[in-house]
């Protein structure tokens, strides 16, 4: 089984950055390099608790190049499921981790003649490893960061750091149409425009950019892949009545295999159609780019390699 | 593990042969009796269904001759490798990723020693050793990408992700079957594909698109591909076209064993850590009718493969001229028995050297 990759580390150093945010410097704990990596990548924590595992994705905050040490930061969010809170509580100084191969889908667009970035809060971390290679080829950059005020101070100097643009910074609430609409419209055509923050400052910043006619191959929104995560459901295996529990942070497929069953798969990717399950019961949330749209409207077939289910509940033809 | 390396020509007077190990590790790519178009993309994980995917970038006991074979190609056509401006630091991921692959899994041939950027690099099979600054191209005697695949087995490709698309933006490119990286270089994933008939209305390349964007660092993946070749020539591009093609009206029933050759691809791709962009390698593998019907399964299998081949491929893959002869010779290889499901060779050892 292809499983995923993951680098043990040791945490060198921990710093507050705000009140709520704090940094965490990651060295190799078995002495090897780290991999290279490039501009907006992320890397995946497993952080082991007593009762619990929790895998958060969190952006990489260090120019590229630097292959002894990564650096992420963590906002301790007060109503998550407690990976935050985990790493602000239990991990310190010389705690273990286990972090994932890095991943990018936030890639920086190098070809681009101008680059606007718009930042929301612990959004601004992608962008921390961007603007030092962007700014290393003397790019045209445009940096916004949306913050609370208490917290403008620090993140302006992370920013101010890595370059020489400045950094616009706003701390009273207000819509992105409002506050992004005229700035957006102003731009030259070949702008490519990324954003990450909160979803509301995301989907608001979408809108707008869209509304302005902004082409999709231009308009980058940070997603941590977990292309095949999601919500929990339960799988039922029709012919042996089994029910396999499928958590948010594994595929459907993965799942099926951690329970036993020798289910077939290549790309494991959700392109080749190997995989490929009947269902008999409920409704599949598709993923794939193997069926058509109108097989996947009949909702007859689901690649559990990547796509999942509504509803918390899927019955299987297995 | 240590290789014995042929000393042998993959132009005239061609002198190439495999060993009975190299028979038996050759990635034969056919699992079914018929073959068509599919996305047959798999996890490029060590191990599997053949042996020559037990290694990162493989090397087998034709690496010295191939390398030398490479640097002829080079000398007679520098067009044969080129890498756009903007692809610098594609090139550097490249070097990092071969050199680091090949000292891992072949220590007794390849050694790769680091103080920082002082990198110090070690290829004995070629007798080279290297002491260079990693970043710094005047460090090196030809840029980092030309100077490590002159060292590799197979053709490198450089795709830059960019708009939702992959970007063929640089390559060394020596053994392929039949394009020209000259033509190619700029172009779009779909773009470069043009000419391969019946997968575009079947979606293929679509879909390979959209998985290869998704492609992570850490999460190679590979897949076969495959046509023919009269002698076993690695350098079979449009641009010498007038040395090999002819070679097509050459195939007799007396000499298809030894002269046709089935021409296999492991391609394998690779996400690059700096630049973003994917390594693309084309491994080509080589084996003569003769060699490849000693394994019993794979002689019945070619013969039904070539037998119902879709008269659209038999014309892409450039076969027509010979197939009826080829198909002819396999037949004596065919009783008619069930092959098993999957491209295995069900044989720890090979029939006798047919004659």
């Amino acid at each position: 089984m292809n499983g995923p990759k993951t680098i043990p580390v040791r945490v060198a150093h921990v710093e507050p950055v705000t009140d709520d945010v704090r940094r965490f410097t990651l060295v190799p704990a078995d002495g090897q390099h780290l991999p290279a990596y490039s501009a907006g990548s992320h890397v995946i924590v497993t952080m082991r608790g007593e009762s619990r595992v929790w895998r958060n994705a969190y952006s990489l905050t260090t120019p590229s190049g630097v292959r002894d040490a990564y650096q992420i930061m963590v906002r301790r969010v007060s109503a998550s499921r407690g990976g935050s809170a985990f790493m602000h509580s239990s991990v310190s100084e010389g705690t273990r981790l286990d972090i994932s191969v890095p991943s990018n889908f936030f890639p920086l667009a190098r070809r681009g003649g101008k680059h606007v970035m718009i930042a929301g809060g612990i959004g601004v971390t992608p962008f921390l490893s961007m603007l030092p290679e962007l700014a290393r080829v003397r790019a045209r950059v445009e940096m916004h960061l949306c913050c609370r005020p208490e917290d403008a101070d620090a993140f302006t100097d992370l920013i101010a750091s890595r370059t020489a643009g400045g950094v616009a910074v706003y701390v009273e609430v207000a819509g992105a149409k409002e506050r992004f609409g005229a700035m957006l419209a102003d731009q030259p055509a070949g702008t490519h425009l990324y954003t990450c923050g909160p979803a509301g400052l995301m989907e608001g910043v979408a809108e707008t950019a869209r509304a302005l006619g902004w082409p999709e191959s231009h308009f980058h929104q940070e997603s941590f892949g977990g292309a095949s995560h999601g919500e929990p459901f339960v799988a039922v295996l029709a012919k042996s009545g089994r029910e396999v529990a499928v958590t948010g942070d594994q595929s459907l497929l993965e799942a099926l295999e951690a329970a036993g069953v020798d289910a077939p798969y290549m790309c494991r990717g959700g392109a080749c159609g190997t995989c490929a399950l009947e269902v008999l019961e409920g409704t599949p949330e598709h993923r794939d780019f193997f069926q058509s749209a109108a097989e996947r409207a009949t909702n007859c077939n689901v690649l559990p390699c990547v796509s999942r289910a509504r509803g918390g509940r899927i019955v299987l033809n297995i | 593990m240590t290789i014995v390396f042929n000393e042998e020509n993959f132009r005239a007077p061609y002198t190439f042969r495999n060993s009975d190990q190299a028979i038996l590790r050759f990635p034969f790519p056919f699992p079914e009796d018929r073959y068509m178009y599919s996305v047959n993309i798999e996890p490029h994980v060590k191990g599997g269904a053949s042996a020559a995917f037990g290694a990162t970038f493989d090397i087998d006991e034709h690496y010295v001759s191939e390398c030398r074979d490479r640097a002829l190609t080079l000398e007679r056509d520098p067009l044969r490798s080129q890498v756009l401006d903007h692809m610098d630091a594609a090139q550097w991921d490249t070097l990092e990723m071969i050199m680091e692959s090949l000292a891992a899994d072949y220590p007794e041939h390849f050694k790769l020693t680091r103080d920082g950027d002082h990198w110090t690099w070690i290829n004995q099979p070629l007798g080279l050793e290297q002491q260079f600054v990693f970043g710094d191209v005047a460090t090196l005697p030809c840029p980092p990408f030309e100077y490590i695949t002159r060292q590799a087995q197979g053709d490198y490709v450089l795709l830059d992700h960019r708009d939702d698309n992959l970007f063929m933006d640089g390559g060394t490119v020596t053994t392929q079957a039949d394009w020209s990286l000259d033509f190619d270089l700029g172009m779009s994933f779909m773009e470069w594909h043009g000419p391969v008939p019946l997968a575009h209305q079947a979606g293929i390349f679509e879909r390979a698109l959209k998985f290869l964007l998704r492609l992570q660092l850490g999460a190679p993946v590979r897949r076969l591909n495959w046509t023919m070749t009269v002698n076993p020539r690695l350098d079979t591009s449009p641009e010498t076209y007038p040395e090999w093609g002819p070679d097509r009206a050459s195939i007799t029933p007396e000499n298809v064993g030894r002269k046709l050759h089935l021409r296999v691809e492991l391609q394998t791709l690779f996400r690059l850590p700096r630049s973003n962009a994917i390594l693309f390698c084309v491994r080509c593998y080589l084996i003569a009718f003769d060699e490849l019907v000693r394994v019993p399964k794979w002689g019945r299998r070619m013969h039904r493969v070539l037998g119902s081949l879709p008269p659209e491929l038999v014309e892409y893959k450039g076969i027509t001229r010979y197939r009826q002869t080829a198909v002819q010779w396999l037949s004596q290889f065919d009783d008619g028995l069930p092959t098993s499901a999957g491209t295995h060779s069900e044989a720890d050892r090979l029939e006798e050297q047919v004659t």
